[in-house]
């Protein structure tokens, strides 16, 4: 066919037995359908290291793990977060040690879910969730404070308006990914093991790959 | 004026003034919902062959996608750059915008055209034809409103004070004038078949499938026609002043809201309109498809609307076709453009337009129609050579000598 053969490659591709991509779920459509609304408006499940939103994290006894080292800050190559630490309140401290996170926003106009600002924290304060289905509707609420970050009492994150969150997927939210071993053990280098999250425990390690 | 309409050539009164203003109204409102219907068709199609679904959120079949980014486009911020010309720059989307629907004005939108019927019809007592404007220099006007489009691209990008536009729209009038001519030659086939310029006498002359002409005007003067049409509307493979991977967004980088969705509305309109400037000239626009005496007639509709319905479905065809360009072609190389431009398609236009010319000459003076074509053939076999010797000369005068720039 020479020069045309390229027009029968791209019309063979019509139909649905070519595509990759999947009816996204929600809207007005399933709205509609409210018989099969709930069958069919469900997500796809994503995978465990997903980056999605981040979230601010505390330890069992409540207290929050941030200690406004502003390494995070540093190491973000799309410069989107700002931390600035303050010294803690001894009698009612916020964060174990001396300083605590009293500041912290992430700009999400800007952020670009490398997952550094994760790698970087000493304390595993921030993590990510899987969520990354929201959409403000102005540049204000782009920016989440350390109000909108900070997960619960109980180690879930907070749902706003605006966020599209569902069953489960507030679980593992704080976990952090342990590549290699942090000790440098080597029965442990290449292993990828989770912390300990708040309300979860700790998630089994993956199998070993060779 | 007065040749523009059967409508307008008594005195005026209150009921032709009344449908010609409803034309205008119905041939605006018809080109906005085509655009509109174009994006979406382009997109959905185009997703198609990408494996993709494509908008299906807006409407059923998110038909109405293309509302939901003219809306939102017009609420966003109106940016002016700071170095640029504030008056040119408001006045170039305008310059795109209108000349893309002047030009659909010209197009029969139906009408009985049959057994060298007139296609006209008769409304409220009024005589007139299913298009908003049949002038006699009808094809002219499409290609001098296709010229007038350039300006608003050109002086975009020169009134940005920005340099990726600046390089889109030096790179669109150079692009858009060199494949004019060939454009104009291939139409001038049609046009010396036909006799006649008006939009509606192209339509009529062309009554049967065995008067399209494919022989002398369906393979060359239409392939040449349908290039020169895709670089003349921007479209991929030629969409040079737009090509994202090199300009940014080529000549409107610097437009937003809804400036930036005037220049878009704009490149679909002139995608709908040269698709049916593309069935009017060889596809017998809204005639129905006949072989011989057999005519594939839709019962039940008056033959004036199946002309309306002719028209849509060979449009569809072209619209499918330039979307399928889009999907299969990669960019041209500038050089290769322009070599494509000037060194094939205009010697081709113009070579098959003198064969042309000369039987029509044989055929009016009584020659033998075999000796004068063999003749045209053998001169144009010698141009041809001569052509490619000059290029030969020139490519090794280039290797030794370097350019003149």
């Amino acid at each position: 066919m020479g020069y045309l053969g390229g027009f029968l490659v791209t019309f063979r591709q019509h139909g649905p037995k070519n595509r990759v991509t999947t009816q996204y779920s929600g809207g007005r459509m399933f709205r509609r359908k409210k018989r099969n609304a709930k069958k069919m408006d469900v997500k796809i499940e994503k995978p465990e290291r997903l980056h999605g939103r981040h979230v601010l994290n505390r330890y069992e006894d409540g207290m929050e793990k941030c200690i406004g080292c502003e390494l995070c800050a540093a190491v973000c190559p799309a410069k989107c977060i700002h931390v600035r630490g303050a010294d803690n309140n001894p009698t009612s401290p916020t964060s174990p040690g001396e300083r605590f996170g009293w500041i912290y926003e992430i700009n999400y106009l800007r952020c670009i879910h490398c997952d550094l600002c994760v790698e970087a924290c000493p304390t595993e304060a921030i993590t990510e969730t899987k969520m990354f289905e929201f959409s403000f509707t102005n540049r204000q609420d782009a920016i989440y404070t350390k109000n909108e970050l900070l997960v619960d009492q109980s180690g879930k994150p907070q749902q706003l308006a605006w966020e599209d969150w569902r069953e489960g997927e507030d679980k593992n939210t704080s976990g952090w990914m342990r590549a290699t071993s942090a000790s440098g053990d080597a029965n442990f280098t290449g292993v990828v093991s989770w912390s300990g999250e708040l309300g979860h425990g700790v998630r089994p390690a993956e199998e070993k790959s060779e | 004026m007065i040749a523009l309409d059967p409508l307008l050539v008594d005195n005026l009164l209150w009921v032709p003034l009344i449908i010609v203003l409803v034309k205008v109204l119905v041939v605006f409102v018809v080109g906005l919902l085509a655009t509109m219907l174009m994006v979406w068709f382009e997109r959905k199609a185009i997703a198609g062959m990408q494996n993709r679904i494509g908008p299906n959120k807006t409407g059923p079949f998110g038909i109405l996608q293309t509302l939901a980014d003219g809306i939102k486009l017009f609420f966003k911020e109106d940016l002016f750059p700071s170095r640029a010309d504030r008056f040119v720059f408001a006045l170039a989307p305008f310059l795109s915008f209108v000349p893309a629907f002047l030009a659909f004005a010209i197009i029969p939108l139906g009408g009985d055209f049959r057994n060298g019927s007139s296609g006209e019809v008769t409304l409220f007592g009024q005589v007139t034809r299913i298009q908003l404007a049949d002038p006699p220099i009808g094809v002219l006007f499409a290609l001098a409103i296709s010229s007038i489009a350039v300006y608003g691209i050109m002086l975009a990008g020169w009134s940005s004070g920005s340099k990726y536009p600046l390089l889109g729209s030096v790179r669109a009038s150079a692009q858009m004038v060199s494949y004019e001519a060939a454009l104009g030659l291939s139409l001038a086939c049609v046009l010396l078949l036909a006799g006649t310029l008006s939009t509606s006498g192209i339509v009529a002359a062309q009554s049967t499938i065995t008067e399209w002409h494919f022989i002398s005007t369906g393979i060359v003067p239409f392939i040449i026609f349908l290039i020169a049409a895709t670089a003349e509307l921007n479209r991929p493979p030629f969409d040079l002043v737009e090509a994202e991977q090199e300009l940014v967004g080529g000549f409107n980088t610097e437009y937003s809201s809804i400036r930036f969705a005037l220049f878009y509305l704009a490149e679909f309109m002139n995608t709908v309109t040269m698709s049916a400037l593309i069935v009017t000239l060889f596809f017998g626009g809204p005639q129905p498809i006949a072989i011989g005496d057999f005519v594939f007639d839709i019962p039940l509709l008056p033959n004036a609307l199946e002309g309306t319905f002719w028209l849509l479905a060979k449009i569809l065809v072209f619209l499918y076709m330039y979307i399928w360009f889009r999907a299969t072609l990669p960019r041209l190389r500038y050089d290769q453009l322009m070599d494509l431009g000037w060194k094939l398609l205009i010697p081709a236009s113009l070579g098959w337009f003198m064969l042309l010319a000369a039987q029509r000459l044989a055929r009016q003076n009584g020659w033998n129609i075999v000796l004068v074509t063999g003749a045209s053939i053998a001169v144009l076999v010698i141009c041809y050579l001569l052509m490619q010797a000059a290029f030969a000369k020139s490519a090794r005068d280039r290797s030794t000598q370097g350019t003149m720039f």
